[in-house]
C-alpha cells in the first residue's frame, strides 16, 4: 500500500503542478505544443520529438479574455485564452487549436489573433468522419498539421517515427483503461481526487514514463484483495472531472467512480490506432472509429445513451452523475435523450453543473449527498 | 396546387412584391401541407443545407429556423423555449433548436405551424448545434438524417481538400435522397435548379445594395422579412421573379426619393447579426427616434449563394457566416458597410448564437479602426425575449447616436 500511495503521489504533485512540468521540459531543451480538446493526435507531436501537453483551461476567472469572449461561453476555452494572454503558455512552441464545437470555432480565431507569439496550429476535424472519404479528409488535415509540426520542430518524421508514436500511446491509452477498471474496484486505495489526478498527469507527462509508473500502479492494485465498500459507485459523465473541491465530495459521501462517460478522461483513450496499415491512416481511422460522445455526429442517431447505460451495467455502477459544463451547448442537447434512456432503464442520475470559476460547491454537495442517500 | 403563372401575372400586375415574396413563404408551407395530405415525404431542412439537391428530386421542404424566427416574431418563442426546457434542454441552447424541438415534440403552435418530417437535411455550415438539433428530432421520429458537414475554415478560401471532402457528401446525399424519394437524381432538372438559384440569389443581392442609397429606398430591416423567400424557397423561378420585382420597386423609389423608412434617416448604421424576432417593435422604437436609419445587415446577405458549377456551388456553402475565419467576416461587413456609407454599428451580442457572437469583440475593435465608426453592442436572443433587456437596447442606442453626433461634429469641423 505504501509504494501504491507513493506513485499516486508522484501524479499528484505533477497533476497539480503543470507549469513545473513545462519548465522542467524546457530546461531539458524540449519543444512543447499545447493541445486544445478535442481528439488532437498527440502521435504526430510524440513523433516530431517534442512534448504535447493539453491545455483543458484552469481554475479562475477569466480577466483578459472577457476582452474576446461574452460572457456566455465555456469557462475551458476562456481560461485557455486567458493563460495564453497572461503569458502563462509563452514556453510553448505551437498550439494546436480544434473546433469540433460553437464555442471552439469562434474561439480558434479568437486565440490566433490575440496570441502572437505562440505559432498556432489550426486543426477542424470532419463530422463526416467514418467513410472512406472521411477518413482520407482527417489524414489530409493531420498530414497538414505534420507539417507545421516538422518545421517547428526542424525534424522530418517517417513512418517508423509514427508508428512508433502510436505504439506508445496505445500503451498509455491501454494502462489508463486498466487503471480506470482497477480505481472503480478499490475505492480503498484510489479516492476520487487521486484518480483524476493520475489520469490528469498524463497530459502533462511524455506518456512513456506515464505507462511506465501506471503499469507498475495497475500491477500493485491488481494485487490488493476485494475489500467490502460500503459506499455506491457511478458513472461520471461530462467535459471534464478534474476539481479537487468537487471530487473531495464524492470521497466524503463514498461515492467511488466506476467508469465514466468524460472528455478529458475515457473518451479521450477509448479507442487504440492499428499499427498494420500506413500510420497517418491509422490515426485518420482511430478517430474515425470515435463514437458515442456529444461532440461528435453520431450516425446511429443515439449511441451515446446506450453507452452509458453500457457503462453503467458493466461497471455494476448504482448510478450517474452527470458534470454539466456550463454554456457546453452539445452536453446540454444530449442531455434530454440521455436521461430518457436512463429512466427506462431505471438507472438513477443527478445533474451538477460545473465550470472552472466555480469556488463554491455547496449545492453539488447537496446534490450528492442526497443522490448518495437516494441509492 | 397553386397555379404559378397565374401567381406571377397576377402579382405582377396589381401587388407590392413584398405581398408576392409573402405568397411564396405561404405556398412552400401549403405544398408542403398538401404533399403531407396525400402521403408524401417531408423533409425539414437547416436553411444552409444545399436546397438544390432536393428540389432537383421533387422533394417537399420546410425549414425550422424560417419557422422558430416566424414563431418568435408572433410572441410564441418563450412559450415553445419553455416547453423545451420542460423536456430538459437547457435554456442556454439556441432558442430556434428549442422551438423546434418542442415543435417536434408535438407542443401546440398556432403562430406558424409545418408538417412533421419524414426525413431530416442537416448541413452544419451554420453552426455544431445544427448536427445535435437534428440528431434529436431524427431520435424522436426514429427517421433517416442526411448530414453534410462543413468543417470550419481559419483561411479565406476553401481547400481542395476541403472542397473535395464535401462533394463526396454531396454524392452521398444525392444517393440516400434518391433512395427516399424513389426517384433518379436528372442532371438536367439539376442545372435548370440552379440556375433558378443563382437567378435569386443575384436579384436578392442586387435588391440588399438599394442600401447604398443616401437616402437608403429601404430599411435594412425590409430585408429580414424578405429573406424567408430566399431560405425557403431560392430553387424556384417565381422567387427570382418576385426578388426581380422588389429591385424593380426600389429603383422607382431610388427615382422618386421615398424609402419604406418613413423616418429620418439622420444617421445610417449597420445592423450585426440576427434581429431579436420577439423585440422587432422595440428594436425600432429608438432607431426612429433618433432617425437612424439600418442600411446594412449581415445575415440577409449572406443567404446569396452564386456560383457557376459544382465546385464553385460547394465553396458558396462553405461561406456561411459561422464557417469563415475572421478576416473574411470582417472584410464582408467592412465593404457592405462601406458601400452602403454607415455612420454605426449595432451589434447584437445573440445569447442563441455563440459561433457568430463569439468574435464579436475582437470585430468591433476592427470595425472602429479601419472604419473610424461608432460601435456599440447589445445582448438580446434570435427567438427568446427572456434575454433581452430593452432599458440597455436603448441606452446602447443612445450611446451609438452620441458617438455618431461627435465623430460627425469632428468631420464637419475639419472640413
Amino acid at each position: 500500500m505504501r509504494r501504491i500511495k507513493n506513485i499516486i503521489t508522484q501524479f499528484e504533485e505533477i497533476s497539480n503542478n503543470p507549469k513545473k512540468q513545462l519548465d522542467n521540459f524546457i530546461s531539458e531543451g524540449k519543444k512543447v505544443i499545447g493541445c486544445y480538446p478535442y481528439y488532437v493526435p498527440e502521435e504526430l507531436v510524440y513523433a516530431t520529438g517534442m512534448i504535447p501537453m493539453g491545455l483543458w483551461g484552469k481554475l479562475g476567472s477569466p480577466n483578459k479574455s472577457k476582452e474576446y469572449f461574452a460572457s456566455f461561453y465555456c469557462s475551458l476555452v476562456q481560461m485557455n485564452l486567458e493563460m495564453a494572454l497572461n503569458g502563462e503558455l509563452d514556453k510553448l512552441s505551437g498550439v494546436i487549436h480544434t473546433t469540433l464545437c460553437d464555442t471552439l470555432r469562434p474561439a480558434s480565431q479568437n486565440f490566433r489573433v490575440a496570441v502572437e507569439n505562440i505559432p498556432f496550429i489550426f486543426m477542424a476535424h470532419p463530422q463526416n468522419r467514418k467513410k472512406k472519404y472521411g477518413i482520407n479528409y482527417t489524414a489530409e488535415i493531420y498530414s497538414k498539421v505534420l507539417d507545421q509540426l516538422q518545421e517547428i520542430a526542424s525534424y522530418k518524421v517517417n513512418d517508423d517515427d509514427l508508428r512508433h508514436a502510436i505504439k506508445v500511446y496505445n500503451e498509455n491509452r491501454k494502462a489508463k483503461r486498466e487503471f480506470v477498471k482497477l480505481a472503480g474496484g478499490h475505492p480503498e486505495a484510489v479516492s476520487a481526487v487521486q484518480r483524476s489526478s493520475v489520469l490528469k498527469s498524463s497530459y502533462f507527462m511524455e506518456k512513456a514514463t506515464h505507462t511506465k509508473m501506471l503499469k507498475e500502479l495497475n500491477v500493485l492494485l491488481s494485487e490488493l484483495p476485494v475489500v467490502e465498500w460500503e459506499g455506491i459507485k457511478v458513472v461520471t459523465c461530462g467535459i471534464i472531472a478534474d476539481n479537487i473541491e468537487l471530487l473531495k465530495i464524492f470521497d466524503e459521501n463514498k461515492i467511488t467512480i466506476a467508469a465514466d462517460d468524460v472528455a478529458h478522461e475515457s473518451r479521450s483513450f477509448r479507442i487504440d490506432a492499428s499499427l498494420e496499415e500506413k500510420p497517418i491512416i491509422a490515426l485518420a481511422r482511430q478517430f474515425a472509429e470515435q463514437g458515442q460522445d456529444p461532440i461528435l455526429y453520431d450516425p446511429l442517431i443515439n449511441s451515446r445513451a446506450k453507452h452509458i447505460v453500457n457503462l453503467v451495467k458493466s461497471s455494476k455502477a448504482h448510478g450517474v452523475v452527470v458534470i454539466m459544463m456550463t454554456f457546453c451547448d452539445p452536453e446540454e442537447m444530449e442531455f434530454p435523450s440521455m436521461i430518457q434512456v436512463l429512466n427506462n432503464e431505471g438507472i438513477k442520475y443527478v445533474k451538477i453543473s460545473y465550470d472552472h470559476q466555480i469556488k463554491d460547491f455547496g449545492q453539488a454537495r447537496t446534490s450528492l449527498q442526497a443522490f448518495a442517500d437516494l441509492i | 396546387m397553386v397555379d404559378n403563372i397565374k401567381v406571377v401575372e397576377n402579382v405582377k400586375n396589381s401587388r407590392p412584391a413584398k405581398e408576392w415574396l409573402r405568397e411564396i413563404v405561404d405556398k412552400v408551407y401549403a405544398e408542403a401541407w398538401e404533399a403531407k395530405e396525400k402521403g408524401e415525404l417531408i423533409g425539414w431542412s437547416s436553411s444552409k443545407f444545399p436546397a438544390e439537391i432536393a428540389e432537383t428530386l421533387g422533394l417537399k421542404i420546410c425549414y425550422p429556423e424560417n419557422q422558430a424566427a416566424a414563431i418568435s416574431a408572433k410572441h410564441g418563442g418563450q412559450r415553445m423555449c419553455e416547453y423545451a426546457e420542460s423536456m430538459g434542454y437547457d435554456n442556454d441552447i439556441c432558442g430556434y433548436a428549442r422551438i423546434s424541438l418542442a415543435y417536434a415534440a408535438g407542443a401546440k403552435c398556432d403562430e406558424k405551424s409545418m408538417p412533421q418530417p419524414d426525413f431530416l437535411l442537416c448541413c452544419n455550415n451554420i453552426c455544431n448545434c445544427m448536427t445535435k438539433w437534428y440528431e434529436n428530432i431524427a431520435r424522436m421520429h426514429n427517421i433517416p438524417l442526411i448530414m453534410i458537414d462543413v468543417p470550419y475554415n481559419n483561411t479565406s478560401e476553401a481547400s481542395e481538400e476541403n472542397i473535395k471532402y464535401i462533394r463526396s457528401q454531396f454524392d452521398d446525399a444525392i444517393e440516400e435522397l434518391e433512395k427516399i424519394s424513389g426517384r433518379k437524381f436528372d442532371e438536367r432538372k439539376f442545372e435548370e435548379v440552379c440556375s433558378n438559384a443563382n437567378r435569386t440569389a443575384k436579384a436578392w443581392l442586387k435588391a440588399c445594395s438599394y442600401c447604398k442609397y443616401v437616402p437608403s429606398p429601404l430599411s435594412g430591416f425590409d430585408l429580414f422579412n424578405h429573406m424567408a423567400v430566399v431560405v425557403t424557397a431560392r430553387c424556384r423561378r417565381e422567387s427570382s421573379e418576385a426578388f426581380e420585382a422588389l429591385t424593380k420597386e426600389y429603383e422607382e423609389s431610388v427615382k422618386n426619393g421615398t424609402s419604406t423608412w418613413r423616418y429620418d434617416e439622420n444617421y445610417r448604421i449597420m445592423f450585426e447579426g440576427i434581429p431579436c424576432w420577439p423585440e422587432l417593435r422595440s428594436l425600432f422604437t429608438p432607431l426612429k427616434q433618433y432617425g437612424i436609419n439600418t442600411t446594412a445587415v449581415v445575415y440577409a446577405p449572406a443567404f446569396g449563394f452564386v456560383y457557376d458549377n459544382m465546385n464553385e456551388m460547394i465553396k458558396a456553402y462553405c461561406k456561411a457566416p459561422n464557417s469563415v475565419c475572421i478576416e473574411t467576416g470582417v472584410e464582408w461587413r467592412e465593404s457592405i458597410c462601406r458601400e452602403n456609407k454607415v455612420d454605426g454599428v449595432l451589434v447584437h451580442y445573440n445569447r442563441s448564437c455563440k459561433p457568430w457572437s463569439g468574435y464579436m469583440p475582437e470585430m468591433e475593435r476592427r470595425f472602429r479602426n479601419d472604419l473610424g465608426v461608432g460601435v456599440v453592442g447589445f445582448d438580446g436572443d434570435q427567438a427568446d425575449p427572456r434575454n433581452f433587456s430593452n432599458a440597455q437596447y436603448i441606452t446602447r442606442v443612445q450611446g451609438l447616436f452620441e458617438i455618431m453626433e461627435v465623430k460627425r461634429k469632428i468631420k464637419d469641423e475639419k472640413n
